[in-house]
């Protein structure tokens, strides 16, 4: 019996599990899967997943397979564990340095020490003779058998994959095209990433930066994907294999192998995707998300239902990358935290952590500095006897105590409660600086937003965060552990361009813009539809980067184009006007508008589901209930009820002070706060009346 | 007494106000090197002293020392007019009092609270343009410092609000970019206006007398800790000399000499032995020179907060007429140069109290270099940029290649853009080899730059140092290369009289003008580095195979193998 395939699965793997959503398109049902993730070879313990989830009891059926979308951290590794292909750059003669020397800065503003070191060495960046002019003259066209030559210098020092980059390529890419198709003529496999192809963007560096990283990651990302790939066809699968790409939307495995470096941010792209859709559809447009893992709060703000989006991002001191990416801001305060007081008699947490190896002091593996974890352990928010995630059987409590006792509590003059709460306070305030980072400082009331908090952690501390920042509510997921992978099921196809134009207003022709514009949304549109998945519509999102004559920062301007691609200057200076008053207040009178480049985002809309599937079936609030135990907060005890958080029917109402427990995540509600279950399963927490 | 919880909260939420200040300016300002080079800050300062209270972390390092210098000469004047009231905002660029050179305009904001002087606001940020005769600003044979650039001293531009007009036209009109200096002005209101509303903010949540505690108590702290790292040096004096290759108009070094003495938990920084006035342009006013202490001091104490009270330990002795205490009007244009031979004297002076502390003498050099002309349709245009160098070597490691200078945060502006912007095309932008101070640690690379003229003609002028005195090693590690500017003349390249400064010379078509940039001191006697890692230097092209030999001892051929027998007998006679 044949029947059409109809499962979609989302797949995260993270440093510790591979989290799994699944989702019937027919039926309409859903069901999580965790499993413990394979180092070394991440798709064994992806096919694992995936062969676990789909039996479900039964027989697997790789056969009932539509769809397989993946976030992975497999280029994000590669690039901060510095485990990509060995690479060559084939340059323009007199600029072999341009991606060691950077942009000329330094790691740190205070402190002069620490170096940076190249993905690709000196050695295997090699200079050839050509030359484009910034207003896109070749005064010198390149020679292919220099390019060759070249080339078979780099094979022979051990060069797996090459980048090719020469000055001035996003004004006339002719030289770098031409030394392309010499280089395809010897290289003796597809790894050859041309730094005009991938950014046609003005700024040698950052270019230079994203060409190499990606040729650096191709090997790897391409193996890695093609492999799973071919495991699930083997395993009997026709479905189409799709990955998360930082923009939070999904590509080919295709296009995935060839721009490897659009995943630099794949996983938590994914969360917070994720978080839009579930956040929306519980009727909050506008969100904050937070997720607090072991050594970092990572931030992201949603508004109108749509996440911010940045041009580039560093991953690591002078590693960059230019491709848009979903605007995620990352502190180093998370449960490893460390605390302590410094000699000027300041508390201080983080930014240093004891991540979880050797972790928090409760763990008991010999690390006995305080850390955030362990204050919420002493403080009774985090159960000792039933630690989330499975992998410890029990908290030392007693070892938590003696390190906030040594460290905090003993220099401040405090008791170990007192400075348990202090950590805490201090924690927090760093997590809600990096809020008011994302909202406040970028324009945003904060009333208007609610945070959802995902990861372990996140909801211990989301009350508190809500109130210090001043934000309207807190929605907590049903499921905050697997966000991302919930995200990877709902992601859309995507595809983004951008072009340099560097002109001013005036002189921009606005006859081609518009031609160029319909161009690349047409390509675009053929690039979202290769994907084979069932696509509920296409859209493009069209921006101008502009500025004033004599900037040379530039804030993203949207466009709306008709179906006829015709715009105009005015309109195109009211949609500046717009944005920049937004920005910065005040305008700036008879000063010309510059364009500096075009950005064209083509999307295929995938189908949503109706998040009710994962709304908790009938229970009543006393069957919830887990008993009592006693947390300390606002200096006094509280006799506070534990329940069991996936037990909670819809519409139960619990009053803080309260625990709600669950595999993956602890949700502390604050005396002041009451929480409710939404018809999706998810905890809205707001203030007492 | 403030609990030490909110201390700590609140130290978050001040700091923020500052950041998000300087964030504000640089992504609305006009000049690159305010948007990219971040020549700029913003902070917090006492309503009385006007001593800094909070600074932002992401603006020039430099101005964390000087802004209190700025706010306390707004204050006198302020004091003068009688009539301070909510919504001024004082200008100024007055290089004597306020510190730094012209070039850098400070608006100085008070911040009143329910009627009250609660604290004042500053912002400061490098203009492109403040006329003078040199385009830029670097004038290197000023002997006065009228001919550096307009002079403004503390006036209201803005009062109760309403903004003078008149105040702005005549700044406009003193440049030579006009719609550059307008739109970084708007910028610095900006940034000011935005950090009374986030102040204003702080208040409501926290109430006005917990945020002053916090201020006090933020300063004292600042002191203890400042306290406790001098204490853990060992008591005694500790001498440093450097030089600067000249002030532009002689051409004679001028020495900068510093003792450090450490009594307990305090620290004496003398300068008495340091050259007198100069003609030219390197003369620093007394409060520049604290402020480069300063930064060289937050550089190696980097756990000391941005506030008033890590000096409270510091007692200065500069003579009133040292070249680090001009008046007016000794020209100061070229302050950069002389504040870091200043830092390169106090990491040499404290690497004999502190050698795991410290690390070797950057660049040291900002290397203004400008090149200007008109485009045949008559356009005038302004190239201006600063140029990087090696960092010293340290106890963790080789310095960083091509890194901004220890008074920057800066970054430099992609050729690519400067190309697009300027009729020029550099034909080089590359690491300089044997640039680097060798050491056990060695330092970064220097690098070259060198730029062709696109255009029928140009004026090149250029602003550097370290031509005859190169950036020192510490603990035994040699010292970095020379910098080096030469200009092409026809067939020749040719270098300036006063060796890195040069007005006015011009080039035509198709000539080059070459910057090659000194690399940093090296950390640790160089014998003491593994052969191995100088082998892969040579592989690497960081070092020549003759540098190897001649500096490290190691015999390396040229595809970078070690030549092992011949590295022992040549390391064991230089040990000897």
């Amino acid at each position: 019996m044949s029947t059409r395939p109809t499962t979609v699965v989302g797949v995260d793997v993270g440093g510790t599990f591979t989290d799994l959503f699944f989702y019937d398109e027919a039926s309409g049902a859903a069901r999580t899967h965790k499993v413990p993730s394979t180092r070394g070879d991440q798709s064994l313990g992806f096919l694992d997943g995936i062969a676990a989830g789909l039996a479900n009891g039964k027989p697997a059926d790789f056969r009932s397979l539509a769809a397989v979308i993946h976030g992975t951290t497999v280029g994000t590794n590669a690039l901060l564990e510095r485990k990509g292909a060995t690479t060559g750059i084939i340059t323009t003669e007199g600029f072999r340095d341009v991606l060691e020397m950077r942009r000329r800065d330094r790691r740190q503003t205070w402190g002069l020490w620490g170096d940076f070191v190249p993905v690709v060495p000196r050695d295997l960046r090699l200079e050839v003779r050509e030359r484009t002019l910034a207003d896109g003259t070749v005064r010198i066209p390149v020679d292919t058998d220099e390019v060759k030559r070249a080339a078979r210098e780099l094979l022979a020092r051990g060069a797996e994959a090459v980048a090719v980059f020469f000055i001035n390529a996003y004004a006339n890419a002719a030289n770098e095209r031409a030394a392309l198709a010499a280089l395809r003529e010897v290289w003796p496999n597809p790894f050859i990433t041309a730094s005009s192809e991938i950014l046609p963007e003005i700024r040698e560096f950052e270019r230079c930066s994203t060409a190499t990283l990606n040729a650096y990651l191709q090997p790897v990302v391409a193996k890695y994907i093609r492999s799973l790939d071919e495991r699930l066809s083997q395993a009997g699968s026709t479905g189409t294999l799709l990955i998360v790409q930082s923009n939070g939307g999904v590509m080919t495995v295709d296009t995935a192998a060839r721009l490897p470096i659009r995943t630099a941010l794949s996983g938590p792209a994914a969360g917070v995707i994720a978080a839009a859709h579930i956040a929306e559809s519980a009727g909050f447009p506008n969100v904050i998300t937070g997720d607090m893992g072991g050594t970092s709060f990572d931030v992201a703000l949603i508004a109108g239902g749509r996440s911010v989006l940045s041009a580039q991002t560093t991953i690591d001191f002078g590693m960059v990358v230019r491709t848009p990416m979903i605007e995620i801001t990352t502190i180093g305060a998370g449960g490893g935290s460390i605390a302590g007081v410094d000699r000027g008699g300041l508390l201080q947490v983080g930014p240093e952590s004891a991540g979880s190896d050797p972790g928090p002091a409760a763990y008991g593996k010999g690390q006995t500095r305080p850390t955030v974890t362990d204050a919420n352990i002493v403080l009774g928010r985090i159960n000792a006897e039933r630690p989330i995630g499975g992998k410890l059987a029990r908290l030392d409590v007693e070892a938590a105590r003696e390190a906030i006792a040594a460290h905090v509590a003993k220099p401040l003059g405090l008791d170990v409660m007192q400075a348990a709460e202090a950590i805490i306070r201090v924690a927090n305030s760093r997590m809600a600086g990096a809020i008011r980072l994302v909202s406040i400082e970028r324009g945003h009331d904060p009333k208007r937003f609610a945070l959802m908090p995902f990861g372990g952690a996140g909801a211990l501390h989301a009350g508190a965060l809500m109130k210090e920042v001043g934000l309207a509510s807190t929605i907590v997921p049903r499921y905050p552990g697997v966000t991302s992978a919930l995200g990877c099921v709902i992601a859309d196809m995507r595809h983004d361009f951008v072009q340099t134009i560097n002109r001013p207003l005036d002189d921009l022709d606005c006859a081609a813009l518009g031609a160029a514009i319909m161009a690349i949304s047409a390509e675009g549109r053929d690039f979202v539809t290769r994907g084979a998945v069932k696509l509920d519509g296409l859209a493009t999102v069209v921006e101008l980067d502009m500025c004033y004559v004599g900037q040379t920062h530039t804030v993203s301007v949207p466009l709306t184009i008709g179906a006829d691609g015709v715009i105009d200057a005015s309109t195109i200076r009211q949609a500046f006007e717009a944005t920049y008053r937004t920005a910065f207040g005040r305008l700036l009178e008879g000063v010309p508008l510059r364009v500096l480049s075009l950005r064209v985002a083509a999307i295929g809309r995938r189908p949503k589901f109706d998040l009710a599937i994962l709304a908790p079936g009938t229970g009543t609030l006393a069957a919830a209930e887990r008993g009592e135990r006693t947390v300390w907060f606002d200096g006094r005890p509280h006799t506070t009820r534990i329940y069991d958080r996936l037990a909670l029917p819809v519409g139960a109402e619990i009053p803080g002070p309260a625990i709600l427990e669950q595999p993956d995540a602890t949700t502390w509600i604050d005396p002041d706060l009451t929480g409710r279950v939404d018809r999706f399963g998810n905890l809205i927490l707001t203030r007492k009346p | 007494m403030i609990d030490p919880v909110t201390l700590a909260v609140l130290k978050g939420r001040l700091e923020q106000i500052a950041d998000e200040m300087d964030a504000t300016l640089f992504r609305s300002a006009f000049n690159p090197i305010i948007a990219e080079a971040h020549d700029a800050s913003h902070g917090i300062y006492d309503a009385v002293t006007g001593d800094t209270l909070v600074q932002g972390k992401f603006g020039l390092p430099i101005f964390v020392g000087v802004m209190a210098f700025a706010v306390k000469a707004t204050i006198d004047k302020a004091a003068r007019d009688g009539d301070l009231a909510d919504g001024d905002v004082y200008l100024f660029n007055d290089p004597y009092d306020g510190g730094t050179h012209l070039s850098d305009f400070k608006l100085v904001r008070p911040f009143f609270h329910q009627g009250r002087l609660f604290c004042w606001l500053a912002s400061v940020g490098h203009w492109h343009d403040v006329g003078g005769n040199v385009p830029g600003n670097y004038n290197p044979i000023a002997t006065e410092s009228h001919q550096e650039g307009m002079h403004i001293p503390p006036v209201r531009l803005v009062r109760r609000g309403v903004l003078n007009g008149d105040i702005v036209e005549i700044l406009k009109a003193n440049s030579r970019l006009p719609l550059s200096l307008y739109g970084d002005l708007n910028g610095q209101l900006n940034a000011l206006d935005l950090g009374a509303r986030r102040l204003a903010e702080l208040l409501a949540d926290y109430g006005a007398d917990t945020v002053a505690e916090a201020l006090r108590e933020l300063r004292a702290r600042g002191a203890q800790l400042m306290r406790a790292n001098i204490a853990e040096l060992p008591d005694g004096t500790y001498s440093a000399e450097d030089f600067l290759d000249n002030d532009g108009i002689d051409d004679v070094p001028l020495k900068i000499a510093l003792d450090v003495t450490i009594r307990g938990q305090e620290m004496t920084l003398d300068f008495s032995r340091s050259a007198p006035a100069c003609l030219g342009p390197v003369n620093i006013a007394r409060s520049t020179a604290i402020a480069s202490c300063y930064v060289a001091l937050k550089h190696v104490f980097r756990d000391v907060p941005a506030n008033a009270g890590c000096l409270e330990p510091i007692r200065f002795v500069i003579p009133e007429t040292s070249i680090l205490s001009a008046k007016a009007p000794k020209p100061v244009g070229g302050y950069t140069e002389t504040i870091l031979r200043v830092i390169d004297v106090v990491f040499q002076a404290l690497a004999q109290a502190a050698p795991d502390r410290v690390n070797g003498c950057a660049y040291g050099t900002i290397n203004a270099l400008s090149l200007a002309g008109h485009r045949r349709d008559g356009r005038r245009w302004v190239m201006f940029s600063f140029f990087g160098g090696g960092l010293g070597g340290n106890p963790e490691g080789d310095g960083l290649n091509h890194g901004n200078a220890p008074i920057s945060t800066a970054t430099i502006p992609p050729l690519e853009i400067l190309e697009a912007a300027y009729p020029v095309m550099f034909t080089r932008w590359a690491l300089r080899p044997d640039s680097a101070g060798p050491g056990r640690h060695r330092g970064g690379l220097g690098a070259i730059y060198e730029i062709e003229l696109l255009e029928e003609e140009a004026d090149v002028f250029v602003f550097g140092e370290r031509g005859k005195f190169p950036p020192a090693g510490v603990i035994g590690g040699g010292p970095g290369a020379l910098n080096r500017f030469t200009y092409q003349q026809g067939d020749d390249f040719k270098t300036p009289p006063m060796v890195s400064k040069m007005v006015g010379i011009k080039i035509r078509r198709g000539e080059r003008v070459r910057l090659e940039t000194p690399g940093g001191g090296g950390y640790g006697p160089p014998l003491a580095r593994a052969p191995e890692d100088v082998a892969r230097d040579v592989r690497q092209g960081y070092v020549s195979p003759e540098a190897a030999r001649r500096d490290y001892g190691v015999v390396v051929d040229a595809d970078g193998r070690i030549d092992m027998a011949a590295t022992a007998m040549l390391r064991r006679r230089a040990a000897e």
